[in-house]
């Protein structure tokens, strides 16, 4: 795409999340839609996460890991520590990139089946430390927590408290769209530059990467370290909204599906893991009729699209797109 | 002159199989020097051992005095030695010269948060990393490749791209992992000129290789080693007359077929 039409794009797409969605929706009164999209946009962004490990050549299915892990750290600093929601956000983004520089350091050794073996424990792994721990109050979880209060700067308020909102969900769904067009923006144009470059080469040959003085283990480690802050934020929103969070708030099937969404969005395309989830997320929500064979046409629908378009679903596109797109096709090693 | 390499008692074990057994000798600054050897004799190991790609069991490997063995290979790299693999590992959804500015990264002035801002510094890094490959694919006579994919080239211009890649890098000593292997006379020809093309751009070579008539053309020195020791050093017409040498490559062969 050249560059006008993709700023057109980029208009077109921002018009439908901020202004079409909340009229079609005003228009309907299916205020309950705020609330679906809302999840789709934090889902979104913790698969945009998973995409940038597939990016480095890794099969992350570990990601519910870190949204558990980040909507905990959330919940305690709300609750136990009385940090605003807004200050506990950030921080629970960089307390999940911190914990997996130390995670990642060792597991990224591991290449392809056992790389993603052992990140498929790990969801596991925080969702039994939190069952264990006195901190995070076991089983019974954390419950009321309370909405984020409002954002002032100099004494003037920018974000009123979002109790004060007549529909609650309504400002949660433009904080979650807001938070996802950020993470994507950050991620296009980390892909875009000389350091996606190197996480392409290092998605292609290690070896021959590190030959030419790329420092291998560091790079990987940063791109795990985006991919889980992605987690983090993802997770610690979706608590806010839920007001709860319990050990099994995010489970095994999340962490499979953050990574499905990549497969379906396409692995080749910085969008992918948004359109993705939102087809997934309906598409199983509309398959609901189908009754107990819901499941069935799920993973048989799922298992013909990805031998029919192994690329995503952004691989169907005008050929007047396709000349001057990346020519990255996501390799198994 | 102090030589650039030296190699000193390198050993490399495998639980009981000794790869590698207290191999010694010195690159000097400027020259072609060969390893050469028959299958299985340990030239691949000792190759991954120069560029620190696998940890030595004893000995070291110092570049200009400086010790490299143990250290991670892209710390090697930054410090130039820079080795290059066979055709089969290239970047292979790349196009040539992707694969080329890539491997400038390592002149890059600007850090990897300037790069992703975009500050002058990057830019004027993307420009010059974009001059310097063309000028690398120009002089490897890959101009025409440039902006193809990686795995659509043929076979010599892999090993030609895998040269590029590995001067993009800045290299003072080069290690070429068999330049000449499964090649034909004529493009054996022309890698042997691009190789002594590399040579006079001032950078070292240090080759493996096993067709033993390239390796008398190019070299200055050579080294042979058999099951895992050197068994000789000296100038091609050395090894050439040594008997070691000849019973090495022919010994053996002679009693299989009961000469």
């Amino acid at each position: 795409m050249t560059r006008p039409a993709r700023l057109a794009t980029l208009a077109i797409f921002l018009l439908a999340v901020f202004v079409a969605v909340p009229f079609v929706i005003g228009l309907t009164g299916r205020t309950d839609f705020y609330y679906t999209l809302s999840s789709v946009a934090l889902l979104a962004i913790a698969s945009g996460g998973v995409w940038l490990t597939f990016y480095i050549g890794r099969i992350n299915i570990g990601q519910g890991a870190y949204a558990l892990m980040g909507g905990y750290v959330s919940a305690i600093l709300v609750v136990r520590c009385g940090f605003s929601f807004w200050i506990s956000l950030p921080l629970a983004g960089a307390f999940c990139a911190a914990a997996s520089v130390l995670i990642g350091l060792p597991i990224l050794r591991l290449r392809g089946v056992y790389f993603a073996m052992v990140t498929l424990v790990l969801t596991e792994v925080v969702r039994l430390l939190a069952m264990a721990l006195s901190i995070t109050n076991g089983a019974k979880g954390m419950v009321s927590i309370p909405s984020p209060g409002p954002i002032s700067l100099f004494g003037l308020t920018i974000v009123p408290s979002f109790d004060r909102f007549a529909e609650r969900n309504e400002a949660f769904y433009y904080l979650s769209v807001t938070i996802m067009c950020l993470c994507f923006a950050a991620l296009y144009r980390l892909v875009n530059s000389r350091v996606g470059r190197l996480f392409v080469a290092l998605q292609q040959n290690e070896e021959l990467a590190s030959s030419m003085g790329l420092n291998v283990p560091a790079l990987r480690v940063l791109a795990y370290s985006i991919s889980s802050f992605f987690g983090g934020i993802g997770g610690a929103i979706f608590v806010a909204i839920a007001q709860s969070i319990y050990p099994s708030s995010f489970t095994v099937a999340d962490s499979v599906n953050f990574m499905l969404n990549c497969f379906l969005g396409g692995l080749g395309y910085v969008f992918g893991p948004m359109l993705g989830t939102l087809v997934l997320y309906f598409g199983w929500d509309l398959l609901f009729q189908a009754g107990q064979y819901q499941l069935l046409i799920y993973s048989g629908v799922m298992i013909a699209l990805m031998l029919i378009l192994p690329n995503g679903l952004l691989s169907i596109r005008p050929m007047s797109w396709r000349k001057r797109g990346r020519p990255l096709v996501w390799r198994r090693s | 002159m102090a030589p650039i390499l030296a190699i000193s008692g390198i050993t490399k074990q495998y639980g009981g199989l000794v790869a590698v057994n207290d191999v010694s000798f010195d690159v000097e600054e400027g020259e072609i020097l060969s390893v050469i050897g028959p299958n299985g004799a340990g030239k691949s190991t000792l190759f991954k051992l120069i560029a620190s790609f696998v940890k030595p069991t004893r000995g070291e490997v110092r570049f200009r005095g400086e010790r490299i063995s143990g250290l991670a290979p892209h710390t090697v790299a930054r410090k130039g030695v820079v080795r290059t693999f066979q055709e089969t590992t290239i970047f292979k959804g790349m196009t040539a010269r992707d694969s080329v500015i890539i491997a400038h990264h390592l002149r890059s002035k600007a850090g990897l948060a300037g790069f992703y801002l975009g500050t002058a510094a990057a830019r004027r890094d993307e420009a010059t990393f974009g001059r310097s490959a063309d000028e690398i694919l120009e002089f490897l006579g890959l101009r025409a490749a440039a902006n193809e994919i990686a795995s659509n080239l043929p076979q010599g211009s892999l090993r030609a791209l895998g040269v590029a890649i590995g001067l993009a890098a800045n290299p003072k000593i080069l290690l070429l992992d068999e330049p000449f292997a499964g090649m034909n006379h004529d493009e054996t020809r022309r890698a042997v000129e691009m190789t002594r093309a590399v040579r006079d751009r001032g950078v070292t070579l240090l080759l493996v290789e096993h067709d033993m008539a390239a390796v008398m053309k190019i070299s200055d020195r050579i080294v042979v080693i058999n099951f895992g020791a050197k068994i000789a050093e000296g100038t091609p017409a050395e090894i050439q007359k040594n008997e070691k040498v000849i019973e090495a490559y022919l010994g053996v062969e002679d009693e299989t077929i009961g000469v």
